[in-house]
């Protein structure tokens, strides 16, 4: 037991803290450096899931009825991970239209209908009020714990105004209007809160786990002590089982497990974080994880808290509820059992704050303001400024949830576990999926099909689930649960037409969902949708396959800037109205505000900014009063539809050819390229041409100059200079050939006559052609060739151009009269390799690649310079290409060492110049 | 006084021809076969004249031309390149690089030797 004022100061000083977390986040946002655009934090707000009901509700679950707590959990975990494209729709369609919440975006689905937007937000007040008394119920009785001393009967007894928890919903009421209604700026957005109920997240996870720590670890011997002990435990063991003795109810798990998929989209406050708080849809692909692995975290400890406190304490010792606080408690750890009163406190706080801004914004957007509107004193023709009012709605509508929550817990608090309360609530809201799933996915939705559907699965609801659940908390005769209303027995409220088979809210759940989706699908089939439902069907349903620029605009009629102006101005402030025009008209390429044109697409985008304040409903209706509209019928939709998709189509086609231009230019610019590298090459290759034929000219005509000048010249002299003439001739017809040559084979003229070649027979004769030069020059050649080799297809004499050229390179570089040549032949699997090596200075390492540049001959390091053209290796090179193979130069210390490579199958690809 | 040449050229059989023809005209002549024994010969034997052939190995003619012009000791030297890429840039460029004369392969033998006549005799 501890003091109630340390109790209550450590509660405040959390609050606080909370409060502070907010304000800075605020502020933050305010100097542009927002905290909350972050994957993390949207992933953690969202574990505003978790609220009182997890953190005590769940363990008094599981001390009941073992496993059966978990349900509630895995159905979000499978919404987040099969479903998350369901949610990032939805995000988008909030984005685009700006939509504030559930009922603003079921509204808007439905022509923006100020009625359903009603109705879906008195269904939320009514199904939320029994959640928020479960938060209270929570708190108070985890208050009782702390303050009392163990074991003692925590029943209130006394008036109402002495009771603790009502001052404690009034002051949760305080905070939760500073944390979302404390300023002017009415946005949908409240960046502070979404900071404070990620912070909060961290600190009920951490609470809880260091419990479940604590009670495995400390008071027991670990998860193996703890279940061996449960297993001795005639009375609890049976918890670890699913059936539990008995067959087990699995129309009852798949019931829990929907609902609870549905309500982690649903329920006001997962709504409002998943939805309308997110900063970038990006975010939730890392949320589709780290939600569900909270979800996890959270529920590890569960089962071992239960068991744990039920060996403790024995059954029906404690409230299995209070274990969290009251385990610690016993042990006499009172400062973690102050931290898990304030994790609980937190898990409560972050509910309710969230929960009553999201409702507070309902009851005010979508409640009181259509009301307030129609009023002379308010209305369209007002020029009141309403920024106020708005702010003065919120915060009473967030004291009248508290209150309410309070009342219910009053009535129907003592009756009820904490779980039961909380599935009324889930059961309520569930009523919201088909009109809202099938808004986003079906055109044929109409707003009465919607309005049918809710009121009948509300209706259903209210009669086989509250009106129960106050009798049995005894404020009505529970007689017609037993025998029916008025003694009609099929009409009892568990057991509809004789349905008796099923648990209460299984049967619930059952017959409101059939009734719901009945009465939506049929009356929406039975009456052809309004323009405005038409067009606002086509907008939500296909928001993924448009963009801002060509978003068909569904209006038709005339404005006027001012108008529109003062309008705006009104609800958001003219400052903030005046921000807005001027970036509106930045956008739209004006120069300023004042010269915008009051087009259907300026009334839109006033409208939509207006219903991120007020609401999509209550926006059409001040606009719809502020312009001259035209109504649009069903064909104008048609008509601006198809208009908008030719502009979209013209778009398409626009950047479709941008695009193919770009291209082309690209292709155009590279072709270009080609050609000037061409030209370049072709220009290299003249003046290198030019010079290989001017320099045998030159000794050429220097020699016969010179023996004509000169007739006396000695017999001996003019003998030698006639062999040099002979000779450089003999230089320049081998140019003229090769260089004709190679143009043909690169121009493609060149003749081939393919044939059966034998490589062994080609070289031997090579080889025997070549043996009188090398002889000459005093240099051996060796042949290295195997018996035989398979035949392969090609052009015998161009492969024997190709052998002559590598030998007479050799031997023009081997070193007189002690060079060696060896002349080599092998067989590969897919063709044979030859390969001619000599002992010569070898070639450079950086000098291998350009060998085979034309006119590149390597003269080594001595003065000899070798007659050679500077066209045998790239005219080899291409032949060999052409019968698809490679010649190479290996790296081999001490010599050059050429090879070349031809393949059986000839692909005969080389047909093109390189 | 004989005049003294220097022929730097990589093709033998040009060697051999200028040397033939320059000697008959009564120079002395000493030849180099790549850039690098050009620059060498000529601040061994400090030649009156230069017949620099342009497309060398080691050193080019345009390269040997630039040297030998940022020397001050070479103020003297008189350089005519020959070359076989008759292109105007190649003409031009030598010029730029500070060479004195210019003649495209293959050249008139008495062209050159009156050329080289001329060159020397401006310099006296």
């Amino acid at each position: 037991m501890l003091p109630a004022s340390l109790v209550i100061a450590v509660s405040f000083a959390y609050l606080l803290a909370l409060f502070a977390i907010a304000w800075w986040a605020d502020h933050r946002a305010h100097m542009g450096r927002s905290v909350i655009g972050n994957a993390w934090v949207y992933a953690l707000s969202m574990a505003v899931y978790c609220s009182a009901w997890t953190y005590f509700g769940s363990v008094g679950r599981a001390a009941g009825s073992g496993v059966w707590f978990l349900p509630i959990y895995l159905g979000p975990m499978l919404a987040m991970i099969l479903a998350w494209v369901v949610v990032r729709k939805m995000i988008r369609i909030a984005r685009a239209y700006r939509i504030t919440s559930i009922a603003d975006f079921i509204a808007s689905r439905y022509g923006k209908s100020p009625s359903l937007a009603g109705l879906v937000t008195l269904i939320t007040v009514v199904g939320i009020v029994p959640y928020m008394a479960l938060q209270l119920k929570g708190i108070a009785s985890a208050y009782a714990v702390m303050t009392s001393p163990l074991g003692a009967v925590t029943a209130h007894a006394g008036p109402w105004w002495t009771d603790s928890t009502l001052y404690f919903a009034l002051a949760l009421a305080g905070f939760t209007i500073v944390f979302g209604a404390r300023h002017l700026d009415s946005t949908e957005r409240h960046e502070g809160m979404v900071a404070a109920i990620a912070f909060e997240s961290l600190v009920k996870l951490l609470a809880f786990v260091a419990v479940g720590l604590f009670v495995t670890y400390g008071l027991f011997n670990g998860l193996g002590d703890l279940f061996n002990r449960v297993r001795d435990h005639d009375g609890i063991s049976r918890l670890l089982q699913f059936g539990q003795g008995q067959a087990f109810a699995y129309s009852q798990w798949a019931g829990l497990t929907l609902l609870a998929m549905l309500s982690v989209v649903f329920l006001p406050r997962q709504f409002q974080v998943m939805v309308v708080e997110n900063v970038h849809e990006s975010h939730l692909r890392r949320a589709v994880w780290v939600f569900p692995l909270y979800l996890l975290l959270i529920n590890l400890f569960v089962l071992p808290i239960a068991v744990g406190g039920l060996l403790h304490f024995g059954a029906g010792g404690m409230n299995p509820e209070m274990f969290v606080l009251s385990l610690p408690l016993a042990q006499g750890w009172t400062m973690l059992a102050l931290a898990a009163f304030v994790g609980g406190l937190s898990a409560a706080t972050g509910m309710v704050i969230v929960e009553a801004i999201a409702v507070s914004t309902m009851i005010c957007n979508d409640l009181v303001m259509p009301l307030l509107l129609r009023s002379s004193r308010y209305g369209a023709r007002s020029a009141t400024d309403l920024t106020g009012l708005l702010l003065g709605i919120r915060r009473l509508a967030i004291v009248g949830i508290l209150l309410l929550g309070y009342l219910y817990y009053h009535l129907a608090g003592e009756a009820y576990a904490l779980v039961s309360i909380g599935l009324i609530s889930f059961a309520a809201v569930a009523q919201f999926a088909p009109a809202l799933l099938g808004g986003m996915y079906w055109k044929g939705g109409t707003r009465r099909g919607a309005m049918a559907g809710l009121l009948a699965g509300f209706l259903c609801w209210a009669y086989t689930l509250m009106l129960p659940s106050l009798a049995k908390s005894g404020w009505l005769d529970d007689g017609f649960l037993r025998d029916g209303v008025l003694g009609v027995t099929w009409l009892r409220p568990e057991a509809l037409l004789g349905l008796g088979a099923l648990d209460n809210l299984t049967h619930s759940l059952f017959w409101s969902l059939l009734l719901n989706i009945g009465a939506y699908v049929g009356v929406s089939l039975w009456r052809q949708p309004t323009a405005a439902e038409a067009s606002q069907a086509l907008l939500f349903v296909d928001v993924e396959r448009r963009t801002d620029a060509t978003q068909p605009v569904f209006w038709q009629g005339r404005a006027q800037v001012p108008a529109l102006r003062a309008l705006a101005a009104r609800f958001l402030g003219a400052e903030r109205a005046a921000r807005l025009f001027d970036a509106y008209a930045r956008e739209q390429g004006r120069p300023s505000a004042a010269a915008l044109v009051a087009d259907a697409r300026l009334v839109q985008f006033v409208e939509t900014q207006l219903a991120g304040a007020i609401g999509s409903a209550s926006a059409r209706v001040m606009v719809a009063s502020t312009v001259e509209e035209e109504a649009l019928d069903l064909q104008d939709v048609m008509r601006i539809l198809d208009e908008a998709s030719q502009l979209r189509a013209y778009s398409h086609a626009l950047e479709e050819k941008s695009q193919s231009l770009e291209r082309a230019t690209a292709e155009l610019r590279q072709a270009n390229e080609q050609l000037k590298s061409l030209d370049r090459l072709k220009d290299d290759f003249m003046s290198s041409v030019t010079h290989e034929l001017r320099t045998p000219l030159t000794s050429i005509r220097a020699m016969a100059e010179l023996i004509r000048d000169e007739p006396d010249m000695p017999a001996e002299q003019r003998q030698q200079f006639l062999g040099i003439v002979v000779g450089e001739a003999e230089r320049l017809s081998r140019l003229v050939n090769q260089v004709l040559d190679m143009a043909k084979i690169e121009a493609g003229h060149a003749e081939w006559h393919t044939t059966t070649v034998d490589m062994r027979a080609l070289l031997e004769q090579a080889a025997g052609s070549m043996a009188e030069l090398m002889r000459e020059r005093g240099i051996g050649l060796t042949l290295e060739l195997p018996a035989r080799v398979t035949a392969l297809q090609a052009d015998a004499d161009r492969i024997t151009q190709v052998v002559l050229n590598l030998l007479s390179n050799a031997a023009k570089y081997a070193p007189r009269d002690h060079g060696r040549v060896w002349l080599s032949l092998s067989e590969r699997p897919d063709g044979v390799e030859v390969r001619v090596r000599d002992n010569g200075p070898g070639i450079p390492a950086e000098q291998r690649e350009r060998v085979f540049e034309k006119f590149r001959q390597v003269s080594g390091d001595d003065h000899y310079r070798p007659g050679g053209t500077g066209l045998g290796l790239p005219i080899s090179r291409q032949i060999v290409e052409r019968y698809g193979g490679r010649l190479w130069l290996d790296p081999e210390p001490g010599g050059a060492c050429f090879s070349f490579f031809l393949p059986f199958a000839a692909t005969e690809a080389a047909e093109t110049p390189t | 006084m004989t005049r003294k040449l220097l022929i730097a050229d990589d093709e033998p059989n040009i060697l051999i021809s200028l040397e033939y023809l320059l000697k008959r005209e009564g120079y002395q002549v000493t030849v180099a076969r790549d850039g690098e024994e050009a620059l060498e010969a000529v601040s061994r034997d400090c030649p009156d004249l230069l017949l620099l052939d342009v497309m060398m190995p080691k050193k080019n003619g345009f390269e040997v031309c630039q040297a030998l012009r940022a020397d001050e000791r070479f103020a003297a030297l008189k350089i005519l390149m020959l070359t076989a890429k008759g292109r105007d840039t190649d003409v031009a460029k030598g010029q730029a690089l500070g060479a004195d004369a210019y003649m495209t392969k293959p050249f008139a033998t008495r062209e050159l030797v009156q050329k080289i006549a001329e060159l020397l005799e401006g310099k006296a």
